[in-house]
């Protein structure tokens, strides 16, 4: 594990993007709760390192960590919901053959 | 960050008027990804098949070169708090490669969808997808100006230990657009 805070970031922030990269080259991200949950979840922390130690909000006024870090959580919040809006294909069920696919709101 | 720093009383690094923008940037992007969102959300079919042609492994080695500049830039930042302008030379002009690395892969991203003939009137997706990355493409340009009028100065042997506040600036605005792209990359790239 790298000594210096800033390699230490530097690292976390390659493997969380390394697993976001995996996760998209699995097609884990295709309709699937947990992998976008995980995914967005990275997003976040990667944001929340890059805005408290990279642009050292964390020694700025509250006020503008708050406005950054907010920015980030709504932002994130906002594309999850509309990703859990998204109409998705549900596969037929043996039972119930027809047509390949037929369209469903995400439970 | 040094332990100088750390002591310091709460401070914006860098100068107001790039906070400022930086701000009207995280607002007017933030618009755009939950636009792109729920866009997306009406019509996932026509983004699938957009996104599909996309080349996550050049987003993924984008991602790399955007975070490697940070951390390039959080270095040279932190070396000449310390005094140490030869070692923030020598990082500036690393995070300057990878500004440039990204430029040109991303530069070639776009002529080859170019070529392709995926422009801004194809559909929603593609008009997202270039307004996007292509906004995002002129702030790295922009960053790594600013990064380089530093380096420039710093040649002439401007900065150094207490005289950091234009290197914080540009720093502040180069983590913007990296902060914007780890949001984009996943948006955009990755997920269905």
């Amino acid at each position: 594990m790298p000594g210096h805070p800033i390699d230490r970031i530097g690292l976390f922030l390659l493997v969380a993007t390394g697993i976001t990269f995996a996760f998209g080259e699995a097609g884990l991200v295709e309709g699937t709760a947990w992998p976008v949950f995980v995914m967005l979840a990275l997003a976040f922390l990667k944001g929340l390192w890059i805005a408290l130690d990279f642009m050292e909000l964390r020694h700025a006024p509250a006020l503008w960590r708050r406005l950054v870090v907010g920015w980030l959580l709504l932002v994130l919040l906002l594309i999850l919901l509309a990703w859990a809006l998204t109409p998705r294909p549900v596969a037929a069920s043996p039972a119930t053959p027809g047509p390949a696919a037929t369209v469903a709101p995400l439970s | 960050m040094s332990a100088a720093a750390m002591a310091e009383p709460p401070r914006l690094r860098g100068d107001l008027a790039i906070w400022l923008v930086i701000g009207a940037e995280l607002l007017t992007f933030g618009l755009m990804f939950v636009a792109f969102a729920f866009a997306r959300s009406r019509d996932p079919a026509l983004f699938d098949a957009g996104q599909a042609q996309l080349d996550l492994h050049g987003g993924a080695i984008n991602t790399v070169l955007l975070i490697g500049g940070s951390w390039c830039v959080a270095h040279a930042v932190d070396a000449l708090r310390q005094g140490r302008r030869g070692v923030a030379g020598r990082w500036l002009a690393g995070s300057l490669a990878a500004a440039a690395g990204f430029l040109v892969l991303k530069g070639h991203e776009f002529a080859v969808k170019s070529a392709a003939g995926f422009d801004l009137e194809t559909d929603t997706f593609w008009m997202f997808y270039w307004l996007l990355t292509g906004f995002h493409f002129l702030h790295v340009a922009a960053a790594a100006l600013l990064l380089a009028l530093v380096a420039w100065r710093m040649g002439q042997g401007a900065y150094g230990r207490g005289d950091v506040h234009a290197p914080e600036t540009a720093a502040a605005f180069w983590h913007m657009v990296d902060l914007l792209w780890i949001v984009l990359f996943p948006l955009v790239y990755v997920m269905r």
